[in-house]
């Protein structure tokens, strides 16, 4: 056996066992961490693919930010485990449709070479050995899938807006802390000198 | 046993192994470890030593010339206590915590080049993977906070989840600025980039090498990424996830001996490594500020420490001057005043690179 061979099994060994986890273990709190352990030895597959960028990217994007979010959500509220089990049977049917689904969709594409020899290949580019996997995505991304890129990126900043848009509560009776208010105040503006008369008060 | 030397070969897609170079690889890794840890050590010394000096006192000058060993006899304290675990704590998050920290930013270190070819493995995205194992590094303090089982360390871990995030983002596009002006994420070439080229090669004096640095075309980003900095590895005056007014320790309050002293070496080598980055970003890595003789003779990995350590004293003296923020002026600033800021600058810095092609092109395939 060979050792990147023994480092995928390895891997994809922890990726399953940890998946598993996720959905087993009694504590949420656990099942985040789980989830966290998974995507960092998927973006180890990444890596033994010759896929570094996306290796990275991974552990930037899902690590270190959604999967913070996660924790922080989930530590953040008390969710009963118990309660949501019991609905768990309820569910189930519709788990396994969704299940059965993505397993065949990849079955599919790991098939694909010789269910339909034409078609298999044709999305991926040729690898140039010169250059390294960070300029050839960007070469691609920038120039042939331009419009489709600058599309996601639209669809993600309207989904921001809206969860800014349902987020946003603008209370009436709040403080609020002006900085250029008071950086900008003088001795004009922020001082006054009020003679006092012994014994009369203001 | 070559076949571990093949993976590695394969697994970092580097010459950095020659081959039978396997026990020179762990050789070289042990003694970074140990330069590192040392270094750490001397740095928490000059850290308390600054502060002291600030406010007019004297600082650890009991254990060795200066004080010299008060690191280590902190070390040996704080291993020969009782490590105590909180009755209602989750034992094996808890325990995990600190090991968490300190791994992460010591892994970190793989990737840094301490001088021209030194660099443990010369990776071709050093710059990202620096960014994503100190992405990681909330981990340690949200574990730990949430593992106590108490008020303190869970408020201390929700306020530092939202700062580190909050400030990664300003550091990114920082990174990004960088990245744009010399074309390529490996550590290496960024520092040969403001080797090769910049200002100082416009001007016609190519021996002034610190005007070729990216600090000068680059200064407002250098100060973003400081502060920025400083709020990542949660130094003061960002070091709300601790704050003792009002949190007594926050994250590490029910951590005790060992634990305790991983979380605050985990915090200094995360430091460290912090200064390195902006020493390989803006201060031009190894390269000699002036290319004369009497300069260019010292080594390049004399000239990072020193740089380093400039940086590492203005993180110190940061600590000693500036009051803390407020958690919402923390979120102020890093939201509607950094982000904008870079923001424009990325913008700025691609027209201005595009529309007169300056920039380093030695890193293109």
């Amino acid at each position: 056996m060979t050792l990147p061979l023994f480092f995928f099994y390895l891997f994809s060994g922890i990726v399953i066992a940890s998946a598993i986890m996720v959905i087993s273990s009694r504590n949420p709190v656990h099942s985040v961490l789980f989830l966290i352990l998974a995507f960092v030895n998927a973006a180890g597959i990444f890596m033994l693919a010759g896929a570094e960028f996306l290796a990275m990217i991974l552990i930037v994007v899902y690590v270190g930010a959604v999967a913070v979010l996660f924790l922080f959500v989930v530590m953040m509220l008390d969710v009963d485990f118990r309660e949501l089990r019991q609905g768990m049977l309820q569910y189930a049917p519709i788990g396994i449709v969704v299940g059965i689904i993505l397993l065949l969709e990849l079955l599919l594409v790991a098939g694909s070479a010789w269910l339909v020899p034409e078609v298999a290949g044709s999305g991926a580019l040729p690898i140039n050995d010169g250059i390294d996997n960070t300029r050839a995505l960007g070469q691609v991304l920038y120039t042939n899938y331009i419009y489709l890129f600058q599309a996601c990126g639209l669809v993600l900043l309207v989904a921001m807006i809206g969860a800014i848009v349902l987020t946003l509560r603008h209370k009436p009776n709040v403080k609020r802390q002006d900085i250029a208010a008071q950086v900008g105040r003088t001795k004009e503006t922020g001082l006054e000198i009020v003679k006092v008369k012994s014994g009369k008060g203001l | 046993m070559d076949w571990i030397f093949y993976a590695l070969d394969y697994l970092f897609g580097a010459p950095i192994l020659g081959l039978g170079t396997m026990v020179g690889f762990v050789w070289k890794a042990l003694l970074l470890l140990v330069t590192l840890l040392v270094f750490t050590a001397y740095v928490l010394l000059a850290d308390r030593k600054i502060w002291a000096a600030v406010q007019i006192r004297r600082g650890p000058n009991v254990v060795g010339a200066f004080g010299l060993f008060q690191s280590f006899a902190d070390l040996l304290k704080f291993v020969f206590k009782e490590p105590v675990i909180p009755a209602g704590a989750d034992k094996a998050v808890y325990l995990l915590a600190p090991l968490v920290t300190v791994l992460l930013a010591l892994s970190a270190w793989a990737v840094v080049p301490v001088a021209e070819g030194w660099a443990l493995a010369d990776i071709n995205v050093g710059i990202l993977y620096i960014f994503a194992i100190s992405s990681l590094g909330v981990y340690g303090i949200i574990m730990g906070g949430w593992a106590s089982n108490s008020k303190y360390p869970f408020l201390g871990a929700l306020r530092s989840a939202a700062q580190m995030v909050s400030y990664e983002v300003s550091i990114g596009f920082v990174i990004i600025t960088v990245l744009l002006c010399v074309g390529s994420l490996n550590l290496t070439h960024i520092v040969l980039a403001q080797e090769q080229g910049g200002i100082a090669h416009m001007l016609g004096v190519p021996w002034l090498t610190f005007l070729n640095w990216y600090w000068l075309p680059l200064f407002p980003m250098f100060v973003i990424f400081f502060i920025s900095a400083l709020a990542e590895t949660n130094r003061p005056p960002f070091d709300l996830p601790e704050a003792e007014s009002e949190l007594v320790a926050g994250f590490m309050v029910e951590y005790g001996s060992t634990p305790y002293m991983m979380f605050m070496l985990g915090e200094y080598v995360a430091i460290i490594l912090m200064c390195a980055l902006t020493t390989i970003l803006f201060l031009g890595g190894w390269t000699a500020p002036i290319d004369l003789p009497p300069f260019n003779w010292i080594p390049g990995a004399v000239w990072f420490v020193l740089k380093l350590s400039l940086v590492f004293f203005m993180i110190a003296m940061v600590k000693a001057f500036v009051p803390r923020y407020r958690y919402d002026q923390l979120m102020r600033l890093g939201w509607k005043v950094f982000l904008p800021i870079s923001l424009v600058m990325v913008i700025v810095v691609a027209a201005v690179l595009q529309l007169t092609g300056w920039g380093w092109h030695g890193g293109v395939a």
